[in-house]
């Protein structure tokens, strides 16, 4: 047990690492992020701003909370879909995987989450920043909500790279997976929040994106941190990705089990 | 009339392969055009939650907006269509495989560009077809022969436009190498202030999707001068006849980032 969580500890430390030498990328990375975030600002506050002022309990304030903490953590959230091993899949090198004494899923997620941990430097801070300084927006008093909203944070991204962990273990059925890639990239946009905060959604809408993982990817810790969630109600929602946080994990276990006795190598 | 049948002889092939390997993954290819589809839908289903709580936005309604949004994504699936693979280049520089380009009597744009289509976007296209289709028919829109010409001038522009920006895109990938996010922000933020209303802009994004990026031109501007819309500060409904003007921009500054870029290249060292 000690053993494997040293080695989970050297691994998102690798991760981490890794990251840090794509100096350029997390500049691009914040580029994207920054104009995004304007146009979001643009059309999000006129949407606000024709409601009256105040629409679902989202003031100008809050949409700016929301808008500049989702562009933050939307470089360390995995909501494209791309995965490691599905590449590996295809090439043949996850036999090498499997021959490593590892395990395979936890191997795979925590270099992915150390990975994005680090792109919280580059891109979540200044995003945040550019929010706070040059926009303005509203933040809690208290640390309560910072502390509870650096764990969901951490346990959002956890929850992106096992679910794309498992997605990705179609790979061994299907080989090419670019389609269900994008399929997961579109559906996990919409559902996460990413381009319209999800109290926004008309209710059937709401209590569809509830029933499904994607709103604690992103759309939970940026509640919890911008302080529109607070209270018992902000431990609800830690507590509702804990659960996703198991069912995903299990769900990679069995299906890297099932893929692992139908992978098939070709060439030699 | 033989001579360029034979100078295009090669690209068709290439192009008719492309095709039928796309389709050979028979079931990737099913699910390619059902997300390809999908994320059309979804972008659509985003501006509808946006008017589903309020009347109005930026002067415009959701009937009016949905002409914006079929208008533009109609453009931009079509020049995602033939110019989107032009994001592969870095792939291309970074494995050193651009130099096989090179030994090939053609000219590299126009080699890459016709390396690939890519056919799952046709599911997308339709989308924003439907959608400005309804859109025509639900609009109050005075019908005349100008009317026609202002709407396939927009058509047509929009394309190019959007194809410019694929190319400027892999023009500036021979710097950028690991950088592409930085294009992307701007190809791909591009088409989604395309499909906003333009006057809830800030002067600064004015300036960049207005102009520098001509995003209104794709869709905005012909809108606002066909339904007979005043337009916001800086952007008079006027412009919606200089597409063709904004089209050729887009291409002046997407070729000379392209030459700029290939000037700048060293080769892959093989």
């Amino acid at each position: 047990m000690r053993a494997n969580l040293q080695i989970t500890r050297r691994l998102v430390w690798s991760g981490f690492r890794q990251q840090s030498t794509y100096r350029l990328a997390a500049l691009g990375g914040l580029v994207a992020n920054a104009t995004f975030g304007f146009l979001k600002v643009a059309i999000l506050f006129a949407t606000v701003r024709a409601a009256g002022g105040e629409l679902n309990g989202y003031d100008v304030a809050t949409m700016s909370a929301y808008i500049w903490l989702s562009q933050g953590l939307l470089g360390s959230v995995n909501l494209h879909g791309r995965s490691e091993l599905t590449e590996r899949i295809k090439s043949g090198d996850v036999t090498i995987d499997f021959l490593r004494p590892l395990n395979v899923q936890l191997s795979h997620v925590a270099s992915e989450v150390g990975a994005s941990l680090f792109a919280l430097i580059p891109r979540g801070l200044p995003s945040i920043g550019i929010g706070v300084v040059v926009v303005g927006m509203a933040m809690p008093d208290s640390p309560w909500p910072y502390l509870l909203g650096f764990l969901s944070v951490v346990l959002g991204i956890t929850l992106g790279a096992l679910v794309v962990y498992a997605i990705g273990t179609s790979g061994f059925w299907l080989i090419e997976t670019r389609g269900i890639q994008s399929l997961y990239m579109v559906v996990s946009g919409l559902l996460a929040g990413l381009f319209v905060p999800i109290g926004l959604f008309p209710t059937w809408l709401l209590a569809f994106a509830e029933a499904t993982p994607f709103p604690s990817m992103l759309m939970y810790p940026v509640d919890i941190l911008s302080g529109r969630v607070s209270g018992v109600g902000s431990l609800r929602l830690v507590g509702v990705q804990c659960f996703w946080l198991g069912l995903t994990w299990l769900a990679g276990h069995f299906l890297t089990a099932a893929g692992r006795r139908k992978l098939e190598v070709q060439g030699g | 009339m033989a001579e360029t049948r034979g100078a295009i002889a090669p690209y068709r092939a290439i192009l008719a392969s492309r095709m039928r390997a796309q389709r050979s993954y028979r079931s990737n290819f099913r699910i390619d055009l059902t997300s390809s589809f999908l994320v059309g839908f979804v972008e659509l289903a985003e501006v509808w939650v946006l008017f589903h709580n309020v009347h109005e936005l930026g002067g415009f309604t959701f009937t009016q907006i949905l002409l914006v949004f079929g208008l533009a994504d109609f453009c931009f699936s079509i020049g995602d269509m033939l110019f989107g693979h032009c994001d592969e280049l870095t792939k291309y520089v970074r494995a050193g495989t651009l130099d096989v380009f090179y030994l090939r009597p053609q000219p590299i744009l126009l080699q890459l560009i016709t390396s690939d289509i890519s056919l799952k976007r046709l599911s997308r296209a339709a989308v924003g077809l439907t959608a400005l289709v309804i859109a025509l028919v639900i609009n109050d829109i005075a019908w005349s022969p100008s009317a026609v010409l202002l709407l396939s001038l927009a058509l047509v522009s929009g394309i190019a436009i959007f194809s410019a920006m694929f190319v400027w895109a892999a023009g500036l990938q021979f710097f950028l190498i690991n950088g592409a996010e930085m294009t992307n922000a701007f190809v791909y933020g591009g088409r989604y202030a395309a499909t906003q209303p333009a006057a809830v802009w800030s002067r600064p994004l004015k300036v960049v999707f207005g102009f520098f990026f001509p995003m209104a031109f794709t869709a905005y501007l012909p809108v606002i001068a066909l339904l007979g819309l005043p337009g916001p500060a800086w952007l008079p409904a006027w412009l919606g006849w200089c597409s063709p003007v904004a089209a050729l921009w887009a291409w002046g500054m997407a070729l000379l980032c392209w030459r700029w870029g290939l000037r700048h290249y060293q080769g892959g060292g093989g």
